[in-house]
């Protein structure tokens, strides 16, 4: 690969139109990426980030506008047709095969042969070298679903620079990485940047966004708002430009939470599980959330999973409203006024092709049993009343939710789970993958139920947001609850050194607590 | 060590603790009489069983290959007896049928969007009925080359005869092993299996494997047919009937992963050798019914899919702590 000179454009794009119906996704759209930059293209879903992306990398066609690449006109007629013109893109989920080796996954398509048989030593090296570029130094002969996404996404970063060179688009690279493995992606972005590629970066993360980008093109509703340089920008400005108006979660008074507290509602004392959660004890009251910080794979929904029964207990007690219950499965929760929304909600929360209405009815059609069906009237009365309350934007309750935004997705699942009225719902991640509107939307849902009297569990990544709805704040590190913050120290700052083990101010957990 | 090896040397152990017990009860059993039977006996079964691993390799399911087998051995009697064909232009005109009809089982699949369980089965009753028509009957095949065929032999040490549709499965085996794992085709059988959407997204040309994974199962299914013919001296348009669920055995106890991606060719043959061999057993025992051999095929089968269970899902997960991860950074 040559070198490319810096600075230049390498590619444009001018006056994009493209339209879906009656929809207009994206309205005279301008778009310029220079060699050896990273530019962030922001934007809330529906604001047509990934209708422009999807142009950009061939598998749209526009319906008006020019794009030049290197300041020749081109048109693609579909991705591979775009990668073999020097644009490679990187999916969120990464689109490598699992079950083949790490040198296949590189060379896949392109094998060199000789007589028509492939000569895999060759690969084999070759896939070794061009890894060693970007700093790993890993078997290549192994299957990729051995090595975790962090690799793997950097795996698919190479097979897309080696197959492209010119234009790097990163979609939502970090979703599913840790604060050190986002880390290595950066600084592998970072050298490509060096080489002079023009890398697109996607992300939901806005600080990921100052960290890394040079520049960041900004679209709401369809029209380009601004395209800017990032230094000398503060996150306020961009969240502005992205709605238009000021968002800040609203923080609540600190330390008012134990004092207007009601009951407890839900209290489990000793639970744990061999390999998965040390044993911890919690009670969570009326009107109280209480927020779950900690890294990934800290144990955060393996405590989850256990509060709702999908994975088994080995032992502690479980009271709910002064009654002992027994939780050894989720039906079981669910009959105790348990709701839980899990992270994945793609995978374990929604029915995709189901309609609105029946994902919001069915846990409570689950929990009356198979012979009380909820009549077709209900189920609509049921379904607007949740919709409204919880503002589902979906043209209608009959469309399949796997059509809405991962926004409304979630309000439907949390919708699912308020119909049952519970005593005590779960939230894991809820706001992950969903954008900057919708992200304030539930956070507010989040503090409306906690003044309603419900009392909620809410695990999330983001610390800002933790604070911002959370009463008390418990803390796990390699799978054990480690502190638990009330008062004053339901705080960024506290939260950090709570998981990184130096807070002196901290509660820590009394061991006697635990049986 | 690479996951998916670990179905395959099961298999390679049971098989020869299985014939070592064997042996044991029987010494009889270890002469390459035995052997060359058993080459022979399973050949039509190998042969469509290597066209089974590609389906089942990359994600789907051939129902037709026993219906392929049947209609191939009353075509080939009809165009040699009634219509005078020299047997060599038979199985040329059966062959080039075979694939006409599966590369287009592989097109409905593809392009109609319809599962390869539907299309294929579809296909069995098809090639079924179609032999059904051209003649109800079994039909003989009395022919000079089929009698030169039956007594070409090369002779073992021992006095085990390795025969001519042997010697055309153990061909086959090496074709489609070279085939699975040596070429940009092999790559891309995997690669669908793996996942279709980021197969498609990394530039496989997923319209032709397709068609030609088909294609390859049903001429293969139809080799096993001109093998049948030659075993049996007949057509018969209900001849190798369930064999697509022997062949479906075979691979599966061969160690590849019914839900695609994961598996070897090689272990295909085992999995043949291994059904073969309890037939044997059945044979040298004499006192128990053969279906004996189908009761014991479906405890291996069963054994084998649970065995796959617990290696798939042991596997590293994603969101292993990242302890657990085997992550190997420089810098």
């Amino acid at each position: 690969m040559q070198p490319l000179e810096p600075g230049r454009a390498v590619l444009e794009a001018q006056g994009i139109v493209k339209t879906f119906g009656q929809h207009k996704a994206l309205d005279a759209v301008d778009f310029d990426l220079r060699a050896g930059e990273v530019h962030a293209l922001l934007g809330e879903n529906g604001a047509g980030k990934s209708t422009l992306i999807k142009i950009l990398t061939g598998a749209y066609q526009p319906d008006g506008g020019v794009l030049r690449l290197e300041g020749a006109p081109v048109t693609f007629r579909g991705p591979l047709q775009a990668q073999d013109r020097g644009i490679g893109t990187v999916y969120q989920e990464v689109n490598l095969l699992p079950n083949r080796s790490v040198a296949e996954n590189l060379f896949l398509g392109r094998q060199p042969t000789r007589f028509g048989l492939i000569r895999r030593k060759e690969i084999e090296a070759q896939a070794a070298q061009v890894l060693a570029a970007y700093g790993l130094d890993i078997d290549v002969r192994a299957e990729l679903s051995d090595y975790s996404v962090a690799v793997q996404q950097i795996v698919a970063i190479a097979r897309a620079v080696e197959l492209s060179g010119k234009v790097l688009v990163l979609d939502e690279p970090t979703a599913s990485l840790d604060r050190n493995e986002v880390e290595r992606l950066f600084d592998v972005v970072r050298g490509l940047k060096a080489r002079g590629l023009g890398i697109i970066f996607i992300t939901h993360f806005l600080d990921q966004v100052f960290e890394l980008a040079d520049r960041v093109t900004i679209l709401r509703n369809g029209r380009k708002i601004a395209t800017q340089d990032l230094a000398g920008l503060s996150t306020t400005d961009v969240v502005r430009m992205m709605l238009g108006k000021d968002v800040a979660f609203d923080h609540h008074p600190s330390g008012l939470g134990e004092s207007v507290r009601g009951a407890p509602r839900v209290t489990f004392t000793g639970l744990g599980r061999k390999g998965g959660v040390a044993p911890f004890s919690l009670s969570m009251h009326e009107g109280e959330v209480v927020g779950v910080a900690g890294l990934l794979g800290s144990g955060r929904t393996e405590m989850a999973r256990l509060m709702f029964g999908i994975d088994t207990a080995d032992g502690g007690t479980v009271v709910v409203d002064g009654a002992p219950a027994t939780i050894r499965n989720p039906a079981q929760a669910v009959a105790a006024g348990f709701g839980f929304c899990p992270e994945d909600r793609k995978i374990d929360g929604i029915f995709g092709d189901l309609s609105v209405r029946e994902n919001i009815i069915i846990a409570l059609q689950a929990k009356l049993g198979w012979f009380k069906a909820l009549n077709r009237d209900e189920q609509i009365e049921l379904a607007g009343r949740y919709a409204e309350a919880l503002d589902i934007r979906a043209a209608d309750h009959d469309m399949p939710v796997k059509l809405l935004s991962g926004g409304n997705q979630q309000k439907v699942i949390l919708g699912r789970w308020l119909a049952i009225d519970p005593t005590f719902l779960i939230l894991d991640e809820p706001t992950r993958g969903i954008d900057v509107g919708a992200h304030a939307e539930i956070v507010r849902t989040i503090n409306r139920l906690r003044e309603e009297g419900m009392a909620l569990f809410v695990i999330s990544s983001e610390l800002d947001e933790v604070v911002a709805y959370s009463n008390r704040v418990v803390v796990m590190r390699d799978r054990e609850m480690v502190a638990e913050l009330t008062g004053e120290n339901v705080a960024p700052d506290a939260i950090v050194q709570a998981i990184a083990g130096t807070l002196p101010a901290a509660t820590p957990i009394a061991k006697e607590t635990q049986p | 060590m690479n996951r998916s090896l670990r179905p395959l040397l099961a298999t390679t152990a049971i098989f020869l603790l299985a014939y070592l017990l064997a042996v044991l009860q029987f010494p009889g059993m270890v002469s390459t009489r035995v052997l060359g039977n058993f080459l022979t006996d399973n050949a039509f079964l190998g042969i469509a069983a290597v066209g089974m691993t590609f389906v089942i390799l990359s994600g789907g399911i051939d129902l037709s290959v026993g219906a392929v087998i049947g209609f191939t051995t009353v075509l080939i009697a009809v165009l040699v007896m009634w219509l005078g064909l020299h047997p060599l232009a038979a199985f040329a005109v059966a062959l080039i049928v075979a694939a006409g009809f599966g590369a287009a089982m592989g097109a409905a699949i593809h392009y109609l969007r319809v599962p390869s369980f539907i299309v294929t089965l579809a296909g069995m009753f098809l090639a079924r009925g179609a032999a059904s028509v051209l003649s109800p009957d079994s039909i003989g095949i009395k022919h000079d080359f089929y009698t030169a065929v039956s007594r070409s032999y090369i002779l073992l040490p021992g006095g085990g005869r390795l025969t001519v549709i042997g010697l055309v499965m153990l061909a086959v085996f090496l074709f489609g092993i070279v085939l699975a794992h040596r070429t940009r085709f092999g790559s891309a059988v995997y690669a669908l299996g793996g996942s279709e959407t980021s197969a498609a997204l990394m530039g496989v040309p997923v319209a032709r494997t397709t068609i030609l994974i088909y294609t390859l199962s049903s001429t293969l299914a139809g080799l096993a047919g001109v093998v049948f013919s030659l075993y049996t001296s007949a057509g018969y348009s209900l001849s190798a009937l369930g064999v697509e669920l022997d062949a479906i055995a075979a691979v599966v106890i061969g160690g590849t992963l019914l839900t695609g991606g994961y598996g070897f060719v090689a272990g295909t043959f085992i999995g043949v050798m291994l059904q073969g061999l309890v037939q044997t057993y059945i044979v040298f025992d004499g006192t128990l019914s053969s279906w004996w051999t189908k009761i014991v095929i479906g405890a291996l089968l069963f054994m084998f899919i649970l065995l796959q269970r617990l290696i798939f899902t042991a596997a590293p997960r994603r969101k292993a702590a990242p302890g657990q991860r085997k992550t190997l950074w420089t810098a």
